[in-house]
Formats: structure tokens, sequence, C-alpha cells
């Protein structure tokens, strides 16, 4: 992975020792609140319903085991004992003092992280597929890239402030696990018929109060116009978003209203321009940059072990995954038991997660946009010692990809944005469909859950989708089916009046329990949702009400 | 009636202004305010943040006597601010 240079230590120290100064200044009253606000913002400093909450960033989703334990003291020393890991592969702490945030930092200074750029209106952490450097299916590597526009937007001047947030994306797999479409920017790696790789540039996707696909702009872009490129696109966002509506100042708005034909010619006048200036990369710093991403050399190829252990057959079934080299195998964390809090992770099970990444994951994690962890390269000898180590842990749960492995925002529990809970939705959903047997049973099925309609949680992009609403007081659910979240991306449709937050655990599993009525051979969900519409599915939801 | 709330600015726990003009964490110890009292007393609340950030005014429960309970269309909100996160995680609590 990515080692800082002295200059990365250096940015990272100043900024510290600004922001220092600055919490300072704001409690002995030199700052205002409304001073202060934009100042704690730019170091990933929010205040929410009950306290403080620091982001801090973690690149592409990839960190170490050292980087663990650290997060792990961090929330041992300054929290409750736990961290929270995001839709964005960030991880949140709920409790911080503001006194405490700027030692926090230091820690996190000394392990190469930091909280820059996880909020405010600039680019924010760059995400990749979980699975890179490791997947099978994988044509390159989307990382290095990711690194690359890392630093080039790490306190970029021009694009501090944008009209609105912007979220980048990188995918280097044939699956996209990346999200690419429904980002403000979304780069697919492919290879053209000369054989050679650039990106496919896709713009203007989002979720959010309007959620949209994003849009092909480029089939091709050669990887040395990486930066050029994106200095083009982000050029005319800056210039013709909508500053004078927070509602309609995403990229995506801007690209809708422009229609993608014409935001790409204006990209593409500006691209004339500086194409072939001083953001063109050089093949040393691509070759420097992907240096810092070796995957792991080819080993012993030992297949896959056979167990008659059923809970470990199980966990092997629905947590491995394959891998690019013979022998070796990803692993999913799960951070979804039943009845718990989707992304919660104690102090003593990073400890545990760090110490199986040193011992048998060449030490490398990833955090996932489903938030879940992942030992990407595990050599399949090594695989039942991981596997004891999460059951000792608590963190053995087999159930990735199903329907309890449910995405869920923190919602009103804790977010000052939120208009209705969103965690206790989830664990009553993933407590009944275990009961009921039914996550096994109905197989691949993406939850995701709202708590209002920014979307953190990614419902829109859900097989099932529940947001949650508030009326006079009360909490209510819609419920959308649908969506999907990769290649075959989709926004989900809202399928009829909101649910009471009680009735909607019943309602999913009568939606489940419809679905393997009537699915055909070997159907996922949403295939069978795809085939036969969403009739059904909304008479099983709506059968109690 | 009406309390005024915010957050405290060393480390954003949830507070509540008292009769006395002092910040308490319990809500028990909040003035109970009527409209005209309520707006006058955000006023000068407003003016401390340097000890309290974002105040504002929540509703009481008006049918219980002396209720210190979070009333209102916001009721459910206030009450997470009051008892901490509802997802039952014992790390979660805002007593803690």
């Amino acid at each position: 992975m990515y080692k800082y240079d002295s200059y990365d230590h250096a940015m990272v120290a100043d900024r510290i020792a600004e922001f220092r100064d600055q919490v300072e200044r704001r409690l002995d009253g030199r700052l205002t609140e409304d001073q202060f606000k934009p100042l704690r913002l730019m170091n990933g400093v929010y205040l929410q319903l009950h306290a403080y909450m620091l982001r801090v960033a973690i690149p592409y989703g990839t960190f170490n085991s050292a980087q663990m334990r650290t997060l792990a003291g961090i929330a041992r020393d300054y929290d409750r004992g736990y961290g929270h890991f995001t839709t964005r592969t960030n991880i949140q702490y709920n409790w911080p003092a503001l006194v405490d945030i700027p030692d926090i930092l230091d820690r996190l200074a000394a392990v190469e992280m930091h909280a820059i750029q996880t909020s405010g209106n600039c680019i924010r952490n760059v995400t990749a597929d979980p699975f890179a450097g490791a997947a099978a299916d994988e044509l390159e590597d989307g990382r290095p890239w990711a690194e690359i526009v890392r630093q080039w937007s790490s306190f970029h001047p021009e694009f501090t402030f944008l009209p609105r947030k912007f979220k980048i994306a990188v995918n280097g797999a044939k699956a996209d696990r990346a999200g690419i479409r429904v980002h403000d920017i979304g780069l697919q790696i492919v290879r053209n018929e000369a054989g050679t790789t650039g990106f496919e540039v896709w713009v203007g996707g989002g979720q959010g109060r309007t959620p949209r696909l994003a849009q092909l702009i480029n089939p091709f872009l050669a990887p040395e116009d990486l930066l050029s490129y994106l200095t083009a696109c982000l050029r005319v966002y800056n210039q013709h978003g909508r500053r004078d509506n927070l509602y309609k100042a995403r990229i995506k708005i801007l690209v809708e209203a422009l229609g993608a034909e014409e935001y790409s010619r204006q990209v593409e006048d500006e691209w004339a321009v500086i194409r072939d200036g001083e953001l063109k990369l050089p093949a040393e710093e691509i070759a420097r940059i992907r240096s810092f991403f070796d995957q792991p050399k080819a080993v012993e190829p030992t297949p896959v072990p056979v167990t008659e252990n059923r809970a470990f057959a199980r966990w092997l079934d629905r947590n491995r995954r394959d891998h690019a080299v013979d022998g070796l195998s990803s692993l999913v964390i799960s951070l979804k038991p039943i009845g718990g809090t989707p992304g919660d992770i104690t102090d003593t099970q990073m400890d545990a997660v760090a110490d199986l990444a040193e011992r048998f994951g060449f030490d490398e994690i990833r955090a996932t946009p489903d938030q879940n962890l992942i030992l990407p390269h595990v050599r399949n000898e090594d695989i039942e010692a991981v596997w004891n180590g999460l059951v000792d842990a608590g963190l053995a749960v087999a159930n990735a990809g199903l329907a309890t492995d449910i995405v869920a925002c923190p919602g009103l529990d804790y977010c000052n944005l939120a208009n209705a809970r969103s965690i206790p939705i989830a664990q009553a959903i993933s407590s009944l469909l275990e009961e009921k047997g039914l996550s096994e049973k109905a197989g691949d099925v993406t939850i995701k859950i709202d708590g209002c309609i920014n979307a953190c949680g990614h419902h829109h992009v859900a097989h099932i989708g529940v947001l949650g609403v508030d009326k006079r007081g009360e909490e209510f659910y819609q419920i959308t089916l649908g969506g999907a979240f990769g290649a075959d991306a989709a926004i989900g449709s809202i399928i009829g009046k909101g649910l009471a937050g009680e009735d909607v655990p019943a309602a999913i599993a009568r939606a489940l329990e419809t679905y393997l009525d009537i699915r055909a051979d070997n159907e996922r969900f949403i295939d069978t949702l795809r085939r036969v519409g969403s009739d059904a599915f909304k008479e099983a939801i709506y059968a109690d009400a | 009636m009406k309390t005024v709330t915010a957050n405290r600015l060393t480390d954003g726990r949830v507070i509540y202004r008292t009769a006395t003009g002092q910040w308490s964490t319990d809500l028990a110890e909040a003035a109970r305010l009527d409209e005209d009292q309520a707006d006058a007393t955000l006023e000068i609340a407003s003016d401390e943040s340097h000890i309290a950030v974002g105040a504002y005014l929540i509703d009481l429960e008006d049918d219980v006597p002396g209720s210190h309970r979070p009333g209102g269309q916001k009721w459910r909100r206030e009450g997470i601010r009051l008892t901490g996160p509802t997802t039952g995680s014992t790390h979660t609590q805002a007593t803690a």
C-alpha cells in the first residue's frame, strides 16, 4: 500500500498544528461557532445529536494492521470502545470530545492517516473496488489510480470550495463493486482493441434527494490524461454548478440540465487547452505509484479447505471469494451480527482483525461500501486459522451478501440530519429474517436503510430499500424495490405508502417468502423481481396493512 | 412549555438551560418556560456560544404538570438526545 513521503508527512503535520490552534481559539472564545464550523468540517469534525463525530478517511478502503490498531486505540482511549465503518469506507467515532481531537489526529498521523476532506464541498475520499488487487475478475488494480487522484485532489486550491461535495470511484474489475454509476465521477478501467487499458468516464451519478445514474461521457480516456481530464470535468462543474440552491448543487443536476452531450462538449473544450500541459502523468510516476500496490507473490496452490464443520462450511460458502492468485482467497469479515448495529466494531475486535491481518493476511485490510471488512489476501491453508480467530472475536458471521448483511446509515440515533431511525429497523429485520431462516434461503439480496433522503445508507440502489420519514413526529418507512449497485445499477422505485417501523420487518419477510415461492431455478431475488415485476411483492408487503 | 437546549462546546454533550442561567446535562434541572420567557431566554443563551453551541428551543410535555419530558413533534429526536441511541448496545448509551 502507499507510503507517505516527506511531503505527505509535512502536509498532514502542518494541518494538525493549524487545527490545534483553531480548536484552542474556539475554546477561548477568539473564534465564534460560525467561524469555527467550516474549519472543523474540513477536518472531518461534525457536531451530531449527542456529541462531536470524527470521520477518519481510509483511502480507497485500504489499510494495514498498524493503522487498525491505532483506530482501536483511539476507540478505547477517546471514544466508547468502538468505531463505525461507513458506506464510503471511512470510520467514524461518535463520541470524541473536541478538546481531544487534535491529539487523536496526531495519533492518526503517526500511522499515515488523517481526517482531511472527509467533509466539506471538496473532493472526498476516493473509493475503489474493495477486492482491488485481489479479485479474480480484475482487469487492473484501480488503487494506484485512486491514489493518484487522492494526491492530486488533496488540498487542491481550485477544488476546495466546489458547489457541493464531490465523490470519485475507481473500478478495475468486470463486476462493478465500486458503484461507478452512482458517483459524481466513476472511472471504469477498460481495455481497448489495441490491448491498452484506459478509463470509461461516467459523470453525474449520485443518490440523495435526486438519485441519478451517471452517464458515459468518454468511452476511453488514456491513463496519462486522467488528471487533465478530471480537471476539465471539475472546472466545468465549478463554473456552472448551482451554488444558489443546495438541493441542486451536485454535478448530477448540472449534467442533467445541460445534457450529457453538452456537458461533455464543454469538458472537451476545456481539456483541449490543458491536456498537454503539466497534468500529463509521466510514465515513471505511474510506475512509482503502482509499485506501492504489489500483489502477493504466487504461493503453493493449496486448495480451499473442505470441512464437515457446518459453521465453518457455511462461513466459507458465504464469506470466501476467489482470488486472482492460485492458493489465495479473499475473506469477508461481516460487521453485521444478527440483531447488531451494521458497521460497528469494538476496539478488541479491531485488534483481533489487525492480528489476523498481520499473521495471515499480508498485513492488508479493506473496508467495504457494505460496511464490512475484508482480508484480501489469505493463503488457503490459513483460512481455518483465520476463521477460528474470527469466531473467538465474535466476527465469524456467515452472512456476506445475504439479506441480513444490511447496510444502514446512523439515522436518528446519531445524525443531526436524520428524520427517522435506521439502526433499530436494521436490527429488527435482521433478527426476524434469521429467526425465520429466510436469510440463508433467499441467498443474494441487498437491503439498505436510510433515515433521511440524503441516502448515506444507499437505499436507492438496494434490491429492497427502506427510507425513514417523519410525519408529525411519527416514523414511517417507505419501501423501494428494484435498485441495484454495480454494473446493472438501477434506482429503486417506491412501491406505496410508508409503513410503521414495527411493520417493516414482517413486510420484508413476506416479500422474501414471495420470492421463494415464485423464483425460477437459481434465480436471484433481483432477477425474479425484474422478470415478474413488483406487483406480487407489493401485495405481500402490504398484506397486513 | 419549552426549554432551551444546546451542545456543550468542549465535548458536544447535550445540555439544558437552568432557571438560574446555568447549563446542566440533566433535563430535570432545565427551566420550564412559557412562550415569552422562552424567546428571551434563547436570546441570552445564544450569546453563550463559548459554552453552548447551537442553542434552540424544544417543547416539553404540557399535559403532565412539572414534566421534564420532551414533547411536541420532535419528541422522539429530543428523547434520543436525552437518553442516548436506541440501538440497545451498551457502548452507545448517552450516560456511558
